[in-house]
């Protein structure tokens, strides 16, 4: 059951991976620190962070292809360390350059990892089939990898990671460079696989792309902000955010600020955002200020958090108790 | 300076900085720019979207005095970029976080080396040099080597470069991506700023997030404006109907019942939830709390929500394949 809104605390053979206090040591800088968190079965799990946080680390570690300093990391019951024959079994890894072929087309890469993964030529054809059109790339498997846009390269991708059938599926920063309407593709083929047991991390530095994980571990500087389910996340950010749509967004900022209540405030294309110690009080109140200094606005309207503001707000705390 | 006539395309009140009219660039049977006409005006941060191979790039390459058009007219700070690409070059600075750095050199030594690329010397270096360590914050690091510096760092002293000789007209190609979210807000404020002191700001970009930060947008297609406005205009406008979250015990049979639904023109997952596109709200509320009840599936949140600029983009760009199927 990957959907459950409330999930039960799991015993251990429900989760696909266990991580526990994992550390990391480059020259000079400890890119992971301390990480400890698990993903349940069929769950979509984002690492969520800036370039540096520690996400492409951390996957490669679960990947087995480089050796936490201490720490463990458990994929299906084996440890990445003692184990990684077993692990590699299990998973499929998609780092963000996915090794493809340049001068081969799209169904020669294809054939490529299917025979390194040793999938049947029958199993072969009929999951690349159905791939290559779940992300509608049936008309170009004559096409040179090295000729495809920055999308469909990054789909192809998947559809080669995907020729055989993993446990869990690590995918590292995959929609960097694509464009809205190839990510919404990509994101329906991995509703897709969850929907078949499959378990899926993925790494992002778009706060945006959280929104579509079940859920999420916001990572900063090697550790963990927080994680939890991307609804709940933005739960715990304190106060309110108003948004003051106006089309001179920008003479309004300063005014803004200096009204009672009103924290940090931001401009935004044609809004300011606004955080506010409590949005019903203070929208009648802005509203009026705003008509008394004789200020143009289209509207005053409470919206919800992003993951962004959480993370900003979360970041400058500690930064402010530090 | 430029006194051409507002075109009445939405830019508002203020003096153009950029004029395009009818913009076509052909590569041999490929139309890459097919027929593009808006402007901008000073002081605006203006967003350019578009899938790969919309035209996007090869709009901006031109508006950059990089490639010629092959019919049409674009007027860039007062100078045609056929007619006269070397004053427009003078007049633009263009950053791409990737690319422009160079990482073995100093921070210092970046900003020198595009000060001479931009032909500024002497008095108006030191001086420039000096505003750029203070807008990035890197007073004291002079001599530090770029390859040391954070992402935030790094991105506004590219800024800091690609406006070392005070360009009206700055093109910024995915400015923030993958830089941690304070620096980003930081960079944006900087952004915000230069616009308010006039200067035109052009973000190309594939993330809604920055496209959110603009004051226009402009969405390409396979060569064409397809849209054209603020993004709270664009949200509202693109969706057909309204958009509601539906958050349920049990996605995978919600979503198979709610398809079935001729209320339900789209279905979508989003995480935990999924997002349906109704014609009307108040009529699918009850057929699809039916059908969900038929299904088994337990229905823990059901709403109307505003259109993200995400949704916009790809209604929008469904929309416009619908009108005119690939050729």
């Amino acid at each position: 059951m990957p959907y459950g809104r409330a999930r039960r605390p799991m015993p251990d053979s429900e989760h696909a991976i266990i991580v526990s206090a994992l550390v990391k040591d480059f020259p000079g800088v400890r890119a992971v620190d301390g990480l400890t968190f698990s993903v349940a079965r069929g769950e979509i799990f984002g690492l969520v962070g800036p370039d540096g946080a520690g996400k492409t680390t951390t996957m490669r570690v679960l990947a087995g292809v480089m050796s936490p300093d201490s720490g463990s990391a458990l994929i299906g019951g084996c440890d990445v360390v003692r184990d990684p024959e077993a692990v590699k079994r299990r998973i499929s890894y998609m780092p963000q350059r996915f090794g493809l072929y340049e001068d081969l087309t799209v169904r020669e890469n294809i054939r490529f990892y299917a025979d390194l993964f040793g999938v049947r030529r029958r199993e072969r054809d009929l999951r690349a089939a159905r791939l290559l059109a779940a992300c509608g790339m049936s008309q170009f498997q004559d096409r040179l990898a090295g000729k495809l846009s920055g999308g469909m390269k990054q789909k192809l991708g998947l559809v080669c990671a995907l020729i055989h059938t993993p446990q869990v599926l690590l995918l590292d920063e995959p929609t960097n460079g694509v464009d809205p309407v190839s990510r919404r593709e990509f994101w329906a083929m991995l509703y897709d696989l969850v929907g078949q047991g499959v378990t899926i991390v993925n790494s992002t530095a778009y706060l945006d792309e959280a929104e579509r994980c079940h859920r999420v571990a916001l990572m900063h500087r090697g550790r963990l902000l927080f994680c939890d389910q991307p609804g709940r996340l933005k739960q715990r950010l304190p106060g309110d955010v108003i948004a003051v749509v106006s089309p001179a967004a920008s003479q309004l900022r300063d005014s803004l600020g200096r009204l009672p209540g009103v924290g940090s405030v931001l401009l935004i294309g044609d809004a300011v955002h606004l955080f506010v110690d409590d949005a019903s009080r203070r929208i009648p109140e802005i509203s009026r200020a705003l008509e008394s200094m004789r200020l143009p606005f289209d509207e005053v309207v409470q919206i919800t958090p992003t993951i962004e503001d959480l993370f900003v707000n979360a970041v400058s705390e500690r930064e402010r108790a530090a | 300076m430029n006194s051409t006539p507002l075109d009445r395309d939405g830019a508002g009140a203020g003096e153009v900085s950029v004029a395009v009219q009818d913009l076509v660039k052909r590569f041999g049977a490929f139309t890459a720019v097919d027929h593009v006409t808006f402007s901008t005006r000073k002081g605006e941060v203006f967003g350019f979207l578009g899938p790969n191979g919309s035209g996007k790039s090869t709009t901006i390459r031109i508006l950059c005095g990089l490639l010629r058009p092959t019919s049409g007219r674009a007027v860039v700070a007062g100078f045609d970029v056929a007619s006269d690409p070397e004053s427009v070059r003078r007049r633009i600075g263009y950053m791409s976080q990737k690319f422009s750095l160079y990482n073995d050199l100093t921070v210092l030594e970046n900003l020198r080396f595009y000060g001479g690329l931009y032909g500024v010397t002497g008095a108006r270096l030191s001086q420039r040099i000096n505003w750029a360590l203070r807008m990035a914050g890197l007073h004291g690091r002079e001599d530090s080597r770029t390859a040391t510096l954070s992402g935030g760092w790094k991105q506004r002293l590219a800024l800091g470069c690609a406006v070392l000789h005070r360009p009206p007209i700055v093109f910024l190609d995915e400015p923030t991506s993958g830089v941690d979210p304070l620096s980003r807000r930081q960079f944006w404020e900087l952004i915000q700023q230069m616009a308010e002191e006039g200067v035109t700001v052009f973000v190309s970009t594939h993330y809604m997030d920055e496209a959110e930060y603009c004051n226009r947008l402009a969405l390409l297609m396979r060569g064409r404006l397809i849209a054209l406005g603020a993004p709270s205009e664009l949200k509202l406008g693109a969706v057909q109907g309204d958009l509601m979250l539906l958050e349920t015990d049990s996605l995978q049979r919600a979503i198979e019942a709610v398809r079935k639904l001729p209320q339900v023109r789209d279905a979508a997952v989003f995480g935990n939830a999924l997002h349906l596109v109704v014609a009307g709200a108040a009529d699918a509320n009850q057929p699809i709390r039916a059908a969900l009840a038929a299904a088994r599936a337990h229905v823990l949140r059901l709403e109307v929500i505003r259109p993200s600029l995400e949704d916009a983009f790809v209604a929008l760009t469904a929309s416009a394949a619908a009108a005119e199927p690939i050729r």
